[in-house]
């Protein structure tokens, strides 16, 4: 496909004017120009988040809520902004269920930490899904080694895709949580999660949502949902690095223990005893990450300047374009071919090492991600040690596929 | 026979590579073909003793001493690590167990290895080294202990 001006306007979006706002992206890698297609790793930034970031430390870093000066006053309307910002971008019911985390990781630990150690207990179990990141497994390894609780796995089919009816059978009244990704970081994979959490509730499980590759791609609707808690990194949906949310419905974060202990959430603190701050302060203990938390509201504007549909349609016609052109390759396998997916594109080549293809591809200035993307069970599961992952974001072109193609029928020749 | 030296080994590649100039990907390739003129070592050593820890990529190192030099033979499971092992055997092997450890392989930034070899593959190099060395220092207490 020819570069040409319409291939770079669809559904509303210009891709060039997208682009333009992302300076990293205009540069050359190994004398070729960058293609960055390990956005499910992390995504680029656009220059109004590093905008941000520049304006509050030059303009109003402060400690937030207890300085009474106008720099403070200033840095703490901006962090409580961004929390408004988010309950809105996820349509959750209140400002207050949002807590500030350092990432994915972290959430799934504070659940696991809190909420698991009050609730989960010998003989209970935890239903996680067999294509589950390992920050959505090893938590619950560690609270079941602890506490005695059970670890149940939801199988998947060859297609990448959970078998629904394995999921019922293992459902029980001793389900205590089901936390389970939204959408597989190695596969692409979109689990029927509003279906996944009907069931658990119907068994009085509550449901733990790992949104950390859903968040930039498909609409999340707290309200819609009805889960119970769900988790993503902002560093994957154009944000700063070091910055994650944690939403949580009103009663279980009131139950539920602090995390840490520290400054910011308590209420008051004597030798003899403490009491605890109201949620969402109970669960950010220390300054929090402020410059970053500050940035991530316009990394929200940003998409929702051009839209999550839009962005759906154009990344599904990215999806269709890179698999088309890779089944060109005879000896490219693609690895998860769920019906309902992102672009997310995994592959294997045959007779070829993931790592080689990594590097090779490097050395064209293509950005793959290769291995086993932190989730080894899965590949187990395939039978293999690693694929190479392409996955791509909205300021990626019909072009850039064809440069990566075009690699990869190269490297195919040189290995034949 | 008159072995060449470490530097000498190491100074033809260095030539070798200066005819690249610089191309990453030409490199890439470069490496793999030398790879592939490496011997394999067979299945049966490639196991978790000969496994050098470190690698992002799976390396097995064996040795052999003959007299008082060290032959080494390598593998790998990806092209292009196997072609920077090939490198290492071509300077290390067969040379003596007190140049071993006393080699100073400066033809790694002179061929512009740091640059295209990303830091997490570079240290699975480091640890390749390493590997090489600590047999050679063991190889060299064994020689010393049976002359005394």
């Amino acid at each position: 496909m020819s570069s040409n001006y319409e291939t770079l306007n669809k559904h509303g979006l210009d891709i060039r004017k997208i682009r333009a706002e992302f300076p990293i992206l205009h540069q050359q890698v190994n004398g070729k120009p960058l293609v960055y297609f390990d956005n499910a790793a992390t995504t680029q930034k656009p220059l109004r988040v590093i905008e941000a970031l520049t304006d509050y430390y030059s303009g109003y870093n402060a400690n937030i809520h207890r300085g009474i000066h106008t720099l403070a006053e200033k840095a703490t309307s901006a962090f409580e902004e961004s929390r408004r910002a988010v309950k809105e971008f996820m349509n959750a019911p209140e400002a207050e269920e949002i807590i500030f985390t350092y990432g994915t990781t972290d959430g799934i630990n504070l659940i696991a930490s809190t909420f698991g150690r009050a609730n989960i207990g010998e003989g209970d179990e935890i239903i996680i899904s067999s294509m589950e990141h390992h920050s959505n497994i090893v938590p619950w390894q560690m609270l079941c080694e602890e506490t005695g609780a059970k670890l149940k796995i939801i199988p998947i089919n060859d297609r990448g895709e959970i078998v629904f009816e394995a999921f019922e059978k293992m459902l029980s009244e001793r389900t205590r949580l089901v936390s389970i990704v939204h959408i597989s970081n190695s596969l692409g994979t979109i689990n029927p999660v509003k279906e996944v959490i009907q069931k658990a509730h119907e068994y009085g499980a509550k449901v733990l949502i790992d949104g950390a590759q859903a968040s930039a791609h498909i609409e999340i609707d707290m309200q819609d949902l009805d889960c119970d808690f769900y988790v993503f990194s902002m560093h994957k949906l154009f944000g700063p690095t070091g910055t994650g949310i944690l939403y949580g419905k009103r009663p279980l974060l009131e139950a539920m223990p602090p995390f840490r202990g520290g400054g910011e959430m308590i209420k008051e603190v004597t030798f003899e005893k403490t009491t605890y701050n109201d949620i969402p302060y109970k669960f950010e203990a220390g300054t929090p990450n402020i410059g970053d938390v500050v940035a991530i509201r316009r990394a929200l504007e940003f998409v929702e300047a051009y839209g999550k549909e839009n962005i759906s349609k154009y990344e599904d016609e990215l999806l269709q374009y890179a698999n088309e052109r890779l089944q060109t390759i005879p000896s490219v396998k693609l690895i998860g071919t769920a019906q309902n997916k992102i672009s997310v594109v995994s592959f294997i080549m045959e007779g070829i090492h993931h790592f080689d293809i990594g590097m090779m591809m490097d050395a064209r200035g293509v950005a793959l991600r290769t291995g086993h993307h932190c989730t080894q069970p899965l590949m187990d599961l395939f039978n293999i040690e690693g694929t190479v992952r392409a996955s791509l974001s909205l300021y990626n072109t019909f072009e850039e596929i064809d440069i990566m193609v075009e690699g990869l029928k190269n490297i195919a020749e040189r290995f034949k | 026979m008159q072995k060449s030296s470490i530097n000498a080994r190491q100074d033809e590649i260095i030539e070798a590579f200066s005819l690249l100039d610089g191309d990453v990907e030409m490199a890439s390739f470069y490496l793999m073909e030398l790879g592939q003129k490496l011997t394999p070592l067979p299945e049966s050593d490639k196991v978790e003793e000969n496994l050098v820890k470190g690698c992002q990529s799976k390396v097995w190192l064996k040795t052999e001493l003959d007299q008082d030099r060290i032959r080494f033979s390598a593998d790998s499971n990806t092209a292009i690590t196997k072609g920077l092992v090939s490198l290492l055997v071509n300077i290390l092997s067969d040379q003596k167990v007190d140049d071993i450890i006393h080699a100073d392989l400066y033809f790694i930034h002179r061929i512009g290895m740091d640059r295209f070899i990303g830091t997490q593959r570079s240290n699975g190099f480091v640890a390749m080294i390493k590997q090489m060395k600590m047999y050679a220092i063991a190889y060299k207490s064994k020689i010393e202990s049976k002359a005394s």
